[in-house]
């Protein structure tokens, strides 16, 4: 779709000024160009390298390592339905069949309308609460087929939308360090100790004072 | 872009190992599979190459070692050898460790080495045969891509036989510094591939095809065209450009079909740039000349027997030298030959016929004494460990690729520091520790500025670098700029010298065996060995020499263009292409009464020549080149020459012999100086790093340029400044299919600053006008142009900037308007 927008430029601009090496920005700020659009797109995978300094394909290298960047657009709603072991024996292959028949596309595919996205995972790390789904990463728990119905007809009336924003939205990039606390004070080669070692026996000799 | 730099190696004292029960010594901090490799034992391997960083990814040189807690398996490639470690490389386990290795690699392997390109001389299956398993216990479906994918113009990918070594891609980016092919989908999947779109267009990407361990990268022009074992090779040198690769000839059926890069520590170490890789294609062209060419009565070049030709160019110079006498006969050209065939040429025209008016450079180089005669560097000097250099000079990723890749890892891996200077930002961009420009005309003053430490603010730490070499300051000195006088670079050159009278120079001259071409003679007022013609010593095997000094090329084609020139020999030269100010080449040739042509190709100039001696090309003939550092190294012949063409070693005899010089010159034994340096084509005379030549601390007399008349600047004009593309559109690239495309078409490159007040933005058309001449041509702001002047590249598709250039002039001024 597009390169960064202006406002994410600067954004990204600040992001980057908190790395001693531009570099290390390349993971967060496709998280905002993800956040952007929805998903990852080619412009703005070389828009990033163009901002950070390397090539494109050093930014696909990395961006496809991620099973959370999605290089092909999205619904506004990424849900996962696990199939592994534990939500398999509690229902989950089923589940999975049920919700491609309600949403009428296969795993990987993307209804018409844009909204939905449906994806077979393995253990997202929830297995007391099988069969599990996420949506947008947002876990619900214990799905019947029923629950999966409701929770589709919620999603479409908007009764989520505090509790899960569309696709990409990840309220990380947007935290704001106070200048003193930014890692790119000082340049590595110039750093006696880890900031975090000085930090920490400055605050512990202020203590000694008190 | 950021630049990591890799730890070096620490080199310690020598340590003791055992390796298969034999106590060998090795240096502290090598690699055990280098350890093992020198003590005899070779350890197989996929990943590992000597000139790249370890990265253990293919777990093929695992071996048993012991260093006093029991043996444990461990990559060789990753672990430097350390006192008494004890390593086991026939072990069983090591054994069964090889088998598995490969039978993993195997897995997804397609196998299909009858139809591939490295079967016969792949790694992957020559060590199946040696250490893998004999059946394959895997009967699943492989994983599938579709077969070879273009990755770049040259270079095809064929993903299902990737073994995921990561030479490929560690090459890009560590080596060639074009990091555009990157491991892809990493995971299950992983693939080598590039960005969408955004093609492996690097000047080295053939490199890669030579080092992958399958046939996973393929290239273009050798593609399905010969088996391995259907080639036979000879050791070469690369001779396109100066730095002097040395390199196989590999040929099937009297054809050749691919050259490879040799690993000579000296100069190149294994790589190539892809201009001189697959620069052989030009010498398969149809478009070869196979018989001598006269004009005829109807004006046409028609072909004729070899006798007519060379009685008509006998006759001709005996003609020139009855009427006006020696000096009216000139010769051009000698970098595209052999130090045998330069030495021929120059011994005809200064022995036998008698003239000085000899220049193997085009108006693109500089003097010959400098040339030869100011004291000399080797590239690993410049190279060294810790050195500071002073560019002054071109390009060297446009005009002497390998260069850059030697700069690349000196400045990365050894802290050699870069101080570029000059009226264009070159490739080595982020590998400087400092860029200062110099407008045209400029050089000598920035250069005397910075050594004596009197610069603006913003170059001070430039300054504070050079002035801190001392003495020992490596300077490399060239033409950055063909629209500005070599005066400008001698001046410059002055300016070092007595800043530093001690520093030592790498001249940057692009031509392949320019310099070569100049030792044998090829340059007015030299004898063969850079003597001086002045000093009257008559070189082995001359009859005499000539009675007074000529001119160099630019001389020259003033002579001709006045008039003064009758037979005017172009030796594998085209001035029409080549020279910077196109208006004089083309009076030039106009005005000789007779221009004869030595050459492979019809090029340009010979399109226009009065008689054209079809010449045998590289690879044709055996011989010797000398580089830009003075190392002469063999090159080889290793097909027949085509058609009648003949070496122009053999050309020059001819005519000798028809001007009755009573030697005969057919065997290059017979040549002054060539009996030691002469191969028998089997390969290096001297190891692969050729010998230095004797002499190259020789003193000649630098021409002094005094006060260098440099016109001031007026508001309404900016400074021409005409670099060079490794690919352009001279005759040889044109002639190679798969180079031909990689030619970019002209732009003219602004500051942006000179640009808005124009109101021209990217792509909008302006006009640039000198006093010789105007150009149309689209624009391109960039601010690494420095403010006032032009960039526009020599030889590209679209506008010409020879058009604008008089070659009399300091500098080129060009007003600017919009079309
Ligand atoms: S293409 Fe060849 S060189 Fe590159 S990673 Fe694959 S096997 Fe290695
Ligand atoms: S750098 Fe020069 S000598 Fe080396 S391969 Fe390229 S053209 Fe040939
Ligand atoms: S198996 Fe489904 S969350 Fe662990
Ligand atoms: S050669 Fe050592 S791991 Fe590949």
């Amino acid at each position: 779709m597009a390169r960064l927008n202006e406002a994410n430029e600067q954004l990204a601009r600040a992001i980057i000024a908190r790395y001693p090496e531009p570099r290390s920005a390349l993971i967060p700020l496709c998280h905002l160009a993800q956040e952007q659009d929805g998903w990852l797109d080619e412009d703005a995978m070389a828009h990033v390298a163009e901002l950070i300094g390397c090539t494109p394909a050093q930014v696909l290298g990395t961006a496809s390592f991620y099973e959370m960047f999605k290089l092909h657009p999205v619904g506004k709603y990424c849900i996962n339905v696990c199939t592994n072991i534990s939500c398999q024996l509690l229902g989950g292959e089923e589940l999975l069949e049920h919700a491609e028949s309600r949403l009428g596309v296969r795993s990987g595919g993307t209804t018409p309308d844009g909204m939905f996205t449906l994806e077979d995972v393995e253990c997202v790390a929830a297995c007391t609460e099988a069969p599990a789904v996420q949506v947008n990463y947002r876990y619900f728990h214990r799905v019947g087929i029923e629950d999966f119905d409701a929770l589709i007809d919620a999603l479409l009336a908007g009764e989520l939308d505090d509790v899960v924003p569309p696709h990409g939205t990840l309220a990380k990039v947007r935290q704001d360090l106070a200048a003193d606390r930014i890692a790119n004070i000082t340049a590595p080669e110039d750093q006696e100790m880890p900031v975090w070692i000085a930090r920490a026996e400055a605050s512990a000799g202020e203590g000694a004072a008190t | 872009m950021a630049e990591e730099t890799p730890k070096p190696v620490e080199l310690t004292d020598p340590v003791e190992i055992t390796v298969d029960g034999e106590t060998v010594v090795a240096q502290g901090g090598d690699l055990l599979i280098d350890a093992c490799e020198r003590a005899g034992t070779y350890i197989p391997r996929f990943c590992y190459h000597p000139r790249m960083r370890p990265v253990g990814m293919c777990r093929m040189c695992l071996v048993e070692v012991d260093t006093g807690r029991g043996p444990a398996l461990q990559p060789s490639c990753m672990l430097p050898v350390t006192e008494g470690m004890t390593v086991d490389t026939r072990s069983d386990t090591v054994a069964k460790v090889q088998d598995g290795v490969l039978e993993f690699l195997l897995a997804n392997h397609p196998l299909d080495c009858p139809v591939c390109d490295k079967g016969g001389e792949c790694p992957l299956q020559d060590q199946t045969y040696a250490y893998g398993p004999g059946e394959s216990r895997y009967v699943e479906e492989k994983r599938h891509y579709e077969k070879p994918i273009a990755i770049s113009e040259t270079v095809y990918l064929d993903r299902e036989r990737c073994i995921l070594c990561d030479r490929c891609t560690r090459f890009a980016d560590e080596v060639a510094g074009d990091p555009l092919i990157h491991f892809i989908d990493r995971g299950s999947s992983t693939q080598v591939n590039t960005f969408p779109d955004e093609p492996f267009s690097s000047y080295f990407s053939g490199n890669t095809v030579q080092i992958c361990p399958v046939g996973a990268l393929t290239a273009k022009p050798y593609r399905f065209k010969a088996r391995p074992w259907d080639l036979t090779e000879v050791e070469s040198t690369c001779t396109r450009c100066s730095v002097g690769c040395r390199i196989t000839i590999e040929s099937s059926q009297d054809q050749i079909l691919r050259f490879q890069g040799v690993d000579s520590d000296a100069v190149n170490w294994g790589w190539m740039c892809d201009k001189g890789r697959f620069g052989f294609e030009a010498m398969n062209s149809e478009n070869r000349l196979l018989a001598p060419m006269m004009r005829g009565e109807d004006g046409e070049l028609t072909e004729v027997r070899w006798s007519d030709a060379l009685s008509g160019v006998t006759s001709e110079l005996r003609r020139a030298l009855d009427g006006r006498g020696p000096s009216s006969v000139a010769l051009i050209g000698g970098s595209r030959s052999t130090n045998e065939g330069a030495e021929a040429w120059a011994r005809l025209a200064k022995s036998v016929i008698g003239t000085d008016n000899c220049d193997a450079q085009l108006g693109d180089g500089l003097p010959a004494e400098a040339a030869l005669g100011l004291p000399g560097l080797t590239i690993d000097e410049v190279c060294a460990p810790g050195s500071t250099v002073l560019w002054m000079g071109p390009d060297p990723l446009e005009t002497l690729p390998v260069l850059q890749i030697r700069l690349r890892h000196a400045v990365l891996n050894d802290g050699v520091r870069i101080v570029e200077v000059g009226p264009a930002r070159t490739g080595l961009r982020s590998l400087v520790a400092a860029r200062v420009p110099a407008a045209p005309g400029r050089l000598a003053d920035v250069v005397g500025g910075l050594l004596g430490g009197d610069v603006a603010d913003e170059f001070a730490q430039a300054s504070e670098i050079l002035r801190s070499a001392g003495d020992d300051l490596r300077v490399v000195v060239g033409r950055a700029n063909l629209a500005e006088s070599p005066d400008t670079v001698l001046a410059a050159v002055g300016a070092v010298r007595s800043a530093l009278p001690a520093a030592r120079f790498l001249v940057a001259l692009g031509r392949g065996n320019v310099r070569g071409a100049l030792e044998a003679g090829l340059a007015p007022g030299l004898l063969p060995g850079g003597i001086p013609l002045s000093s009257g010593e008559l070189p082995q095997g001359w009859e005499s020499i000539p009675a007074e000094e000529g001119h160099d090329t630019t001389g020259i084609l003033s002579a001709a263009a006045a008039g003064r020139i009758d037979v005017l020999v172009l030796l594998g030269a085209d001035p029409l292409t080549d020279f910077p100010d196109r208006s004089l080449a083309r009076r030039a040739l106009a005005a000789a009464r007779c221009v004869v042509a030595v050459t492979p190709l019809l090029d340009a100039s010979a399109a226009g020549a009065h008689i054209v001696l079809p010449a045998a090309g590289f690879g044709e003939v055996d011989g010797t080149t000398t580089n830009l550092e003075g190392r002469v190294t063999p090159v080889s012949a290793k097909v027949t020459i085509p058609g009648t063409a003949r070496a122009d070693r053999s050309i020059a005899g001819a005519l000798a012999s028809r001007l009755g010089a009573t030697d005969s010159w057919d065997s290059p034994e017979d040549l002054p100086g060539a009996a030691e340096s002469a191969t028998d084509g089997d390969g290096p005379a001297s190891g692969p790093d050729g010998d230095l030549l004797v002499g190259i601390d020789r003193e000649l007399p630098i021409p002094s340029v005094g006060d260098l008349e440099v016109p001031p600047t007026d508001a309404y004009s900016l400074r021409l400044v005409v670099a060079r593309k490794l690919y352009d559109r001279g005759t040889m690239l044109v002639e190679s299919p798969s180079s031909a495309a990689l030619a970019p078409g002209s732009v003219a490159l602004l500051n942006p600053a000179d640009a808005a007040p124009l109101g021209v933005e990217e792509g909008s058309r302006i006009r640039l006008i000198s006093a010789s001449g105007s150009i149309s041509i689209p624009t391109v702001p960039d601010e690494s142009v420095p403010k006032g002047s032009v960039l526009v590249h020599h030889d590209l598709e679209g506008a010409d900037p020879r058009e604008l250039v008089d070659i009399s002039d300091v500098v080129c001024d060009v007003r600017v308007e919009v079309a």
